[in-house]
């Protein structure tokens, strides 16, 4: 949380002594560094701040911060930071996660840290693949994929991370990518910034096992039209002279459109607030993959009462109504007898 | 008045003919009473199984007494039996001569269909076998509980209060105590208060009038130690020292727990005394119970999970995982019937080697268990003590019979239980290559070896730790082959010098006997009672009990080097034997029985008798 008594920093303040040892030209290092930058901007103090991870190559992170972390196991970092947050709520907890740690073996634990809206941060890098097991393919897989493990392609329909998420009733979902570092680093503030769990997918190239994976969105020629920023109160319109437009299909869902062909009134407006979550959905399943034009930004951004604090808030309500608990007082109150 | 010493008496009927609460009411103003007492709550994993079979009979039974007892008693001098189906699964239990009560009006075709009854057992010799009374116990109530206006089928539900009247009639019970009780309980309900009240009083009644019972028995108090008292289940009084230990460490706990039988208690009863700021998180799952406790191990809190077996098997790896970070965790194992779902209420102990050993790599834990119900309260305090001295996850074992079953227990005087010393780290304690002070999250203290707690919040400390192997010290991911022997070696140790403190083990040895017997955990009060059996026949046999399962306490070969013969009882297939064999080349005798439930006394006295 921002302390705006925390001395200046920089980079270099949040950067451990140990080697990073991803592969080169791995999307981690710009996460990396949007996280290491944005940090002295936050106003935070590194002793307050912790990353824990899973397991995967992105759960190598919490490493190369020069604050608390904890590399923990696969898929039970939302459950560790948990209890963390839950019983430190003076800490700012992130929890780095990627596809399969998240989405696979960590699923049930991810879930109900949103839906408890524990106060975390969680960075999710989907790269669409496992690296640190070397190629096979992951819950965010496409179907069709070729891997080691489905070399006749791949059976399995994907998870959309951002629709989990909503589905899950997580309070801030966004999405962002590892090409452009201003926008991550704001995304992860607006993370941040947020009283409750959020989530934010990062689409992570891993250039060594599923390379290219977001190139029909990302790349540079690419990202006008098919990247569509998502601006609270904004009508959302993309496409590099605003050509291109996201408007209602007329069935409750949306679509896209050229912006010539549709009435103003008809774009819709983005209300990241809303509280019902409908439209932020739909707009997480305009593209069904990373290959035709697909949100990016805050989806969703609501205020809900946050877990840790309820948790709190009962405990000192308890100790307000009955006092500082009295051992001897609960001992004897059941039914006690004396023998004289 | 005809006085009896002692009185095994079992409440048996379907599972929602509330014969557990007329126990638990019997036994509780037996308490008041001032008898010593001891219970054993046998129920099926089913809620409801189909009223009137036998998978859905419910039974509690309860042994009172004016001397010091140790077991719920092997068999019941008293049945109360509601339905056909309750006499059929308990009959067999009985002494010859018991004294039988049935619910004659639950003795229609129907129910004795259902219990498998081609002819009605009333009618046929049980009244040569036992002294047998046919109470009609459902009109009786249904008629006591006229005046309220209450329905028949309501009213009926009241029959456990009659039975529960008519057995405190025959042992001369207070009865201000249970009426009392029937009054708080249902204070929401002043009907149900009447109604209760009523049956209970028509039971007493019943009794008294009806000529069929003769005198009235009494079962005086028992001579127990001065002091104040209370009865309590194993899973409440773990709960209770859960508590204490928070206290004693003026440190916050936080408990993660998934709902598992016959666990779930101790989840309910912290969870209400929030007051000593004790926080509890009802996990997604077991995985998840023991991940958050680690998150708040990690925070500086007292991090607890709770389980049975089926629990255990899924939190092993994130056990691994505290084992590496040397956090401290406790962890409480409610043994129960296995493999698999296997017997969800029933006992077992035979999750001693997983909690030694189930896990991957070499993965050291210390293990204590809990020997009777009021023992689980000093078994949890000593878990966060050795948790939070050592930085290491504990297991305690537990285990069903203990969890539900309850005893007279002499109250601790809060005050002199030894405060538990937490210690963070606070500043730096090393150097780099450059002479500038840094912090080594491994660098272990040296007498204990434990490495410092650095909980987040303090300037200078930040580190990471976390699964893979780390480097001696600066706690950095090492894949050194000579670091990580070390390190295994390391741990290895930690654990052993735990011993050191230890108390040196109690022998009960009267009359320097040859033979030993050696228990550990719920067996205590079966081996003790039948060890006093066999002493009153002029045996000798020495007895002694392990708290300390990890590390064995120092002086344990040395105590059995002193006997010819080890014979250790165990509730499994001989899993304390095994170590004993391996870590003494002792060649130890194992009486093992694994069908559920406790041993009898009688059985276990003639299993020990051969090897005297």
């Amino acid at each position: 949380m921002t302390d705006l008594l925390a001395p200046p920093t920089t980079r270099k303040d949040w950067t451990s002594d140990q080697e990073v040892r991803w592969c080169p030209g791995c999307g981690d290092y710009s996460i990396l560094a949007a996280v290491q930058m944005l940090l002295p901007d936050l106003g935070v103090r590194r002793e307050n701040t912790v990353f824990v991870s899973g397991i995967g190559c992105a759960a190598r992170f919490p490493y190369y911060m020069n604050t608390y972390g904890m590399h923990s196991i696969h898929g039970r970092a939302p459950a560790i930071a948990t209890g963390l947050a839950v019983s430190r709520p003076d800490l700012d907890v992130w929890v780095v996660s990627g596809d399969g740690d998240a989405l696979s073996i960590g699923g049930n634990h991810l879930i109900h840290a949103l839906r408890r809206n524990v106060n975390i941060t969680i960075l999710l890098f989907n790269n669409q693949i496992y690296g640190l097991t070397k190629g096979q393919y992951s819950p965010t897989s496409e179907s069709g994929k070729i891997t080691k493990s489905t070399p006749f392609g791949s059976l399995e329909t994907p998870f959309n991370p951002v629709s989990l998420a909503l589905g899950a009733e997580c309070t801030f979902v966004a999405r962002t990518h590892d090409m452009d570092r201003k926008h991550m680093m704001e995304m992860f503030r607006r993370a941040h910034e947020h009283q409750g769990a959020s989530l934010v997918e990062i689409y992570q190239n891993c250039n060594v096992f599923n390379d290219g994976a977001f190139e029909d969105i990302l790349a540079k020629d690419a990202r006008a039209d098919n990247l569509i920023s998502l601006e609270h109160g904004q009508p959302i319109k993309f496409g590099a002279d605003s050509q291109l437009c996201v408007a209602h299909d007329g069935n409750g869902g949306v679509r896209i459109a050229n912006s010539v062909d549709v009435e103003d009134a008809e774009v819709i407006v983005h209300d990241e607030k809303a509280q019902n979550p409908a439209l932020a959905f739909a707009l997480s399943r305009l593209a069904s993959g990373p290959h035709t034009p697909t949100p990016i930004g805050v989806f969703r951004s609501v205020e809900m009462p946050e877990y840790g604090s309820q948790v709190q808030a009962q405990i000192d309500h308890a100790k307000s109504q009955k006092g500082s608990g009295d051992l001897e007082a609960l001992l004897s109150s059941g039914p006690t007898w004396t023998v004289e | 008045m005809i006085e009896d010493s002692s009185v095994v008496i079992r409440f048996a009927g379907d599972s929602g003919d509330g014969m557990q609460v007329a126990g638990d009411r019997f036994t509780n103003s037996s308490a008041i009473f001032g008898n010593d007492l001891s219970t054993f709550p046998d129920f099926p994993a089913e809620i409801r199984a189909p009223a009137g079979t036998l998978p859905g009979v419910s039974a509690f039974q309860v042994h009172i007494s004016d001397h010091d007892i140790v077991t719920p008693g092997d068999a019941p001098d008293v049945l109360v039996a509601m339905n056909p189906a309750a006499l059929r699964a308990n009959l067999g239990l009985l002494r010859p001569g018991a004294t039988l009560i049935v619910n004659s009006d639950a003795f229609d075709e129907r129910n004795l269909a259902k219990a498998g009854y081609s002819e009605n057992p009333l009618e046929g010799d049980l009244r040569d076998r036992f002294q047998l009374f046919e109470v009609p116990m459902t009109t009786l109530t249904i008629e006591a509980t006229k005046p309220t206006g209450a329905k028949p089928r309501d009213a009926e539900r009241s029959k456990n209060f009659f039975a529960l009247g008519l057995i405190s009639w025959m042992y001369s019970r207070p009865l201000g105590t249970t009426l009392e009780w029937i009054e708080s309980k249902f204070k929401a309900k002043p009907a149900l208060v009447q109604v209760n009240s009523l049956a209970f009083k028509a039971g007493v009644n019943f009794g008294e009038t009806a000529e069929l019972f003769g005198s009235p028995h009494s079962v005086k108090p028992a001579k127990l130690p001065k002091g104040k008292y209370t009865s309590v289940t194993g899973n409440t009084a773990l709960a209770w020292g859960l508590v204490a230990a928070s206290k004693l460490a003026n440190t916050p706990m936080l408990l993660g727990s998934y709902p598992i039988t016959p666990a779930s208690d101790i989840l309910h009863e912290l969870s209400k005394h929030k007051n000593f700021g004790i926080a509890t998180i009802q996990a997604e799952d077991e995985i998840a119970g023991i991940g958050t406790a680690i998150g708040a191990a990690f925070g500086g809190h007292i991090g607890v999970t709770t389980t049975s077996g089926p629990g255990m098997d899924l939190k092993s790896e994130a056990m691994g995982l505290a084992v590496n970070l040397e956090l401290p965790l406790i962890i409480i194992d409610i043994q129960r019937g296995g493999p698999s779902t296997g017997l969800p209420t029933k006992s077992e102990q035979s999750d001693l080697l997983m909690a030694l050993y189930g896990r991957h790599g070499e993965s050291p834990v210390p293990v204590i268990a809990a020997s009777s119900p009021s023992d689980c309260f000093n078994c949890a305090i000593e878990a966060v003590r050795i948790a939070v001295t050592c930085r290491t996850p504990v297991i305690l074992l537990s285990d069903g019979y203990l969890a539900n079953g309850s005893e007279p227990w002499l109250l601790p005087q809060v005050d002199s239980i030894p405060a538990i010393k937490v210690e963070y780290a606070s500043g730096h304690n090393g150097t780099d290559a450059n002479g500038e002070p840094i912090f080594l999250p491994y660098l272990r203290d040296e007498e204990t070896l434990a490495r410092p707690w650095a909980p987040p919040g303090v300037p200078g400390l930040e580190h990471r730790i976390g699964g893979l192997e780390k480097e001696n010290e600066t706690g950095n991911v090492s894949y050194d082959p000579a670091n990580h022997e070390l390190m295994v070696r390391l741990r290895a140790e930690k654990v052993e010098r735990l011993a050191r403190d230890i108390p040196p083990i109690e022998v009960n040895d009267p009359d320097e006997a040859s033979a030993l017997v050696l228990g550990w955990g719920s067996t205590y009060g079966a081996i003790t009672a039948a060890v006093r059996r066999l002493r009153a026949q002029g045996r000798s046999v020495a007895q002694a009990h392990l708290r300390h399962l990890n590390p064995f306490p120092a002086d344990l070969g040395k105590v059995l080097g002193n006997y010819e013969k080890v014979v250790i009882p165990e509730m499994n297939l001989g899993q304390l034997s095994k170590l004993i064999r391996a870590e003494y080349l002792v060649d130890a005798i194992g009486i093992n029985q694994v069908n559920g439930q406790p041993f009898k006394v009688h059985a276990l006295e003639s299993a020990i008798e051969p090897h005297l």
